[in-house]
């Protein structure tokens, strides 16, 4: 366990410093690093002293460790548009993204994991095929355009649910939620869905996939034939033995949604950490986008390797203990 | 062996038909077989690969799912139709009074469930209700089978047991039960042939202790010329020979039993060719009109190419399907 | 028994039996037997809606690139509704006057286009790259490996995002960006496709023959492979459609002068409020009917081809 616990830690240091260095490498080779990194309209003084500081005068390799230090510490650089450190920023949006992956992440599992169970004990019924190909429509669909429809339906005709932005926030734990207010699930409603559907289709798919194969398994027909009811079967022998991997493909799908949540977060005008991407590279405000993509990986490394261990705790036949 | 009461069968199949579907038509793989088993006694079930002796097995269980369906027949189980039981009545007599033992002990249990859990669900989904005495019994039951320390295997999962302990699990799992039949579907075939013995002589003693009639199914004729009291020799989805043991293999009536027999490599004179059976069994989209044997048989002529034998039956309980069985010798 | 005595007579065919045609049960069975998708049919659906995509303008009323067929007095009017010289909007106009339904037309071309090519381009790298580290083996497996696992490690939609940029908008710029998200998915599955194939007993044949190791890899292995990169390639056709769509839309995609659908949609977004819906809808609605359509086929494809199956 220790011995592979290492090794997947090292894997992911390897990772990061990987992406840190293509980072690097798209920053500073692509352009001028000193247009891109410093405020065009700091001051010929404050331009010296960035260029000092960030050390853009000495060679490549002292840059990237100069980089690489800052950024270890925490210092992304400063955002040219808000002033603030990029770091700092990206943290502020944090909590409006995760509230709308989460949430969507829990709607589309408590209504994908069911249907995918029905419909893959009823591999080739009218009613599988129906709910398969209905589910290849819902990760067919744009998801931009799939926002767009929502709010003309929603907000332009039948003007329940507001347009865009997110609504009042309580603080819980220090950290501004939005989803224990009325008016904050109001505003929650739309792109919570509009989230959710793709990945309910994968839900869908994928629970489906997994029973439909369990169903024909020997270990299947050997508990019928010791006459377990099929209520049991499912429930223990199908359900106990899918749900591993459908579990890590939720933690990676995490990770996809805070991606495609730049997305939603634009149609709806929600004020998240992907929206603050798109502006920043309209804006061309690149320390943000140099953090987001740092902070970015550090989640997905770290989420990765929460569901390698999660797999390795949840199945038996992963042996954790290197002598049995 | 025991020595059977001729008592009423506690197994009693009539004309089974069980089918399989395709675009092209429904295929018998079980053509009309009868089979009666009595009590305490062990049916072996042979045949090559393909003859249909598991969809047989299977049968009787009323486990056969699309595009398999069972089409005709009867399966009197202490007197009662199995195929008239609705899916509730069934599951109710499935593993407790009617047990199965599968083929690979590798895929049968479900890896991710405890051994333990795997033993006392037979008892909890039929009624128990004490899962301290259920425990109990499961650990009684591994220890009776020959399975070491079996207080910790109950929280074990399959993939700690070999093959053949997991075989054992199986035998286990069936004595928790009560069972008036059991089936054993090739039980040793994917075992080590060291580990072959051990089970084979575990599945005796469960048999001898619960005086349970057993249908041994298999290939391999020394297995049931050793276990078996009566024989019965499956071809093509057709029971072409059945009756004691010592009666079909000393003195076999169908030509497919005596080919048989004559390919035992054991029996072979040194230097001398080994014999086979010629020829192939065919799928089951291309059995032969007539006998299903006539192909690959010296024997055969017309009439064998035309209609199905009827079945015959002989002084000795031995009955055959064939136009023209081996000729009798000095029969016992 | 004297096995020179063949039995059956080999002049003449063995009289088989015949099904049975009627049981119970039958006709439910048979319906769903009868309904597998076959492979051929989902190639020829994939052909005619490439070809039909690709020829799509041929049917327009008015060219949107032309800037003189269109006038800014025709602007945003509804479907059905009609130009003073008597053609017909029938899904009305955009801001600038253009006819929606000419312009989703064009639209469509664009969106197969580059979808297209970026799968052709990301295709022919990424069997390479699977390829040459199957047969390599060794660390340059290991190493083109884990960059494979590295590039699919993260969400297209960003790595495309911070990407374009940084190097800008353009057609080639996104093909660019989709090929490099791309290219690891067919450079995965071709290099697990080739290692199990290699166990396989007709490698073993034809290295035996004396074909050296490309060869093999090339004229035997890949063609057995190419099932399931046929399969991927349908799938990614749609993905990189979506994919130039989103990115269009966010404003880092293809430029206003060849306006794809996703940027058709991105121009209609600002009318939505007013109520001006036709502009963003039809578009999305076309784009809508070609990555669903190209999906199905992908899905029945992969049915159709799925060993377990048969």
């Amino acid at each position: 366990m220790l011995l592979y616990t290492l090794q997947r830690l090292l894997q992911s240091v390897a990772v990061l410093f990987a992406v840190s260095i293509a980072v690097f490498l798209a920053v500073y080779s692509v352009g001028n690093p000193v247009d891109l990194l410093i405020n065009p309209e700091a001051t010929q003084a404050e331009r010296a002293a960035m260029i000092a500081k960030m050390g853009l005068d000495r060679p490549v390799w002292a840059q990237y460790l100069t980089f690489l230090g800052n950024a270890l510490q925490g210092d992304m650089g400063v955002s040219f548009v808000h002033g603030i450190p990029a770091l700092e920023l990206i943290f502020s949006r944090m909590p409006a993204t995760f509230e709308l992956v989460v949430l969507a992440l829990l709607l589309a599992s408590a209504i994908g994991i069911p249907i995918g169970l029905w419909v893959g004990l009823r591999d080739g019924s009218r009613g599988a095929r129906m709910v398969m190909t209905s589910s290849i429509l819902g990760y067919s669909i744009p998801s931009f355009w799939k926002g767009m429809v929502l709010i003309l339906i929603f907000a332009v005709w039948l003007n329940w649910l507001p347009a865009s932005g997110r609504g009042d926030t309580v603080s819980l734990l220090g950290v501004p939620f939005s989803f224990l207010t009325l008016d904050g699930l109001s505003h929650l409603a739309m792109p919570v869905i509009n989230l959710a559907i793709p990945n309910l289709a994968l839900m869908i798919r994928l629970t489906a996939a997994g029973a439909s194969e369990a169903v024909h398994q020997d270990y299947v027909l050997f508990a019928r034939a010791k006459g377990v009811r099929s209520k049991r079967i499912i429930r223990r022998h199908i359900l106990r033995n899918i749900l591993i991997p459908i579990i890590t493909v939720l933690g990676v799908e995490f990770g996809a949604l805070i991606a495609f949540s730049t997305i939603t977060e634009t149609v709806f005008a929600w004020p998240g950490m992907g929206k603050l991407l798109i502006t920043s590279i309209y804006q061309l405000d690149r320390p943000v986008v140099v953090a987001y993509v740092m902070l970015i990986t550090f989640i997905f490394v770290v989420v990765n390797l929460l569901v390698d261990f999660a797999y390795a705790a949840l199945d038996p036949r992963v042996k954790l203990v290197e002598n049995m | 062996m025991t020595d059977q009461t001729k008592a009423s069968p506690v197994l009693d199949v009539r004309g089974l038909q069980t089918v399989f579907h395709d675009t092209q038509g429904a295929w018998p793989a079980v053509d009309g077989i009868d089979l009666t088993l009595y009590p305490g006694e062990v049916l072996g079930l042979v045949g090559e690969s393909g003859s249909g002796k598991s969809v047989a097995g299977f049968s009787v269980m009323g486990l056969i799912d699309p595009p398999g369906e069972i089409t005709a027949g009867e399966v009197l189980f202490r007197g009662e139709d199995l195929r008239k039981k609705s899916e509730e009545e069934l599951r109710r007599i499935r593993g407790i009074a009617l047990a199965m033992i599968f083929q690979n002990p590798l895929s049968t249990l479900n890896p991710v469930l405890r051994i333990g859990e795997q033993m006392t669900e037979v008892l909890s989904e039929h009624g128990h209700d004490d899962p301290a005495a259920a425990a109990s019994l499961a650990v009684e039951s591994l220890r009776k089978v020959g399975i070491p320390a079996p207080e910790q295997r109950i929280h074990q999962y399959p993939h700690e047991l070999s093959g053949g302990m997991r075989q054992r699990v199986a035998i286990a799992i069936t004595l928790l039960g009560d069972p008036a039949v059991i089936i054993a579907d090739e039980p040793t075939t994917a075992l080590d042939v060291t580990i072959q013995g051990q089970i084979i002589a575990e599945l005796q003693k469960l048999q001898v202790e619960s005086g349970a009639g057993m249908i041994w199914i298999t290939h391999d004729l020394g297995v049931v010329a050793e276990l078996a009291d009566r024989i019965a020799v499956m071809y093509a989805g057709n029971i072409v020979e059945m009756g004691p043991t010592d009666a079909v293999l000393d003195h076999p009536r169908h030509p497919y039993t005596l080919g048989l027999l004559a390919s035992v490599p054991g029996d072979a004179d040194p230097g001398a060719p080994l014999r086979q059976v010629p020829g192939n069994a065919p799928p089951l989209s291309q059995r032969p009109l007539g006998c299903p044997f006539n192909p690959r048989c010296s024997s055969a002529t017309d009439i064998c190419r035309r209609e199905m034998p009827a079945r015959e039956t002989d002084a000795f309980g031995r009955s055959y399907l064939c136009h023209h069985p081996v000729s009798q010798k000095a029969d016992p | 028994m004297d096995a020179s005595n063949a039995p059956h007579r080999r002049d003449e065919p063995m009289a088989v039996r015949k099904p049975l045609t009627d049981t119970p049960q039958r006709r439910a069975m048979l319906g769903k037997l009868k309904r597998r998708p076959s492979v051929k049919k989902s190639l020829i659906a994939l052909l005619v809606i490439t070809l039909i995509g690709l020829c799509l303008p041929f049917f327009a009323q008015q060219d949107p690139y032309d800037l003189t067929s269109f006038s800014v007095m025709d602007n945003r009017m509804p479907p059905m509704s009609e130009s003073f010289d008597g053609m017909v909007f029938w899904l009305g106009t955009d801001g600038q006057g253009r006819d929606m339904l000419s312009a989703i037309l064009y639209g469509m071309r664009i969106s197969l286009l580059v979808g297209l090519v970026s799968t052709a381009l990301a295709l022919i790298i990424g069997v390479s790259v699977g390829l040459v580290a199957a047969v390599l083996g060794g660390r340059i497996e290991a190493l083109l490996m884990r960059l494979v696992d590295f590039v699919l490690g993260f969400p297209s939609i960003l790595v495309a995002l911070v990407l374009l940029a940084m190097i800008g908008r353009g057609v080639d710029k996104v093909i660019l960006a989709i090929v490099m998200v791309q290219w690891a998915n067919y450079a995965r599955i071709m290099r697990s496709s080739a290692l199990s194939e290699r166990r396989k007993e007709y490698v073993e044949a034809a290295h035996n023959l004396g074909f050296g190791t490309g060869r093999v890899m090339f004229r035997h292995v890949m063609p057995n492979s190419l099932s399931a990169v046929l399969v991927l390639a349908t799938v990614q056709i749609a993905s990189a459609i979506t994919l130039e769509a989103t990115l269009s839309f966010l404003g880092v995609g293809v430029p206003v002068t060849e306006p794809s659908l996703g940027l058709l949609v991105a121009n209609g977004f600002d009318y939505l409020m007013s109520g001006a819906y036709w502009i963003s809808f039809y578009p999305g609605i076309a784009l809508l009917i070609l990555i669903f359509s190209l999906n199905l086929v992908g899905d029945r494809l992969r049915t159709a081809l799925d060993p377990k199956r048969s």
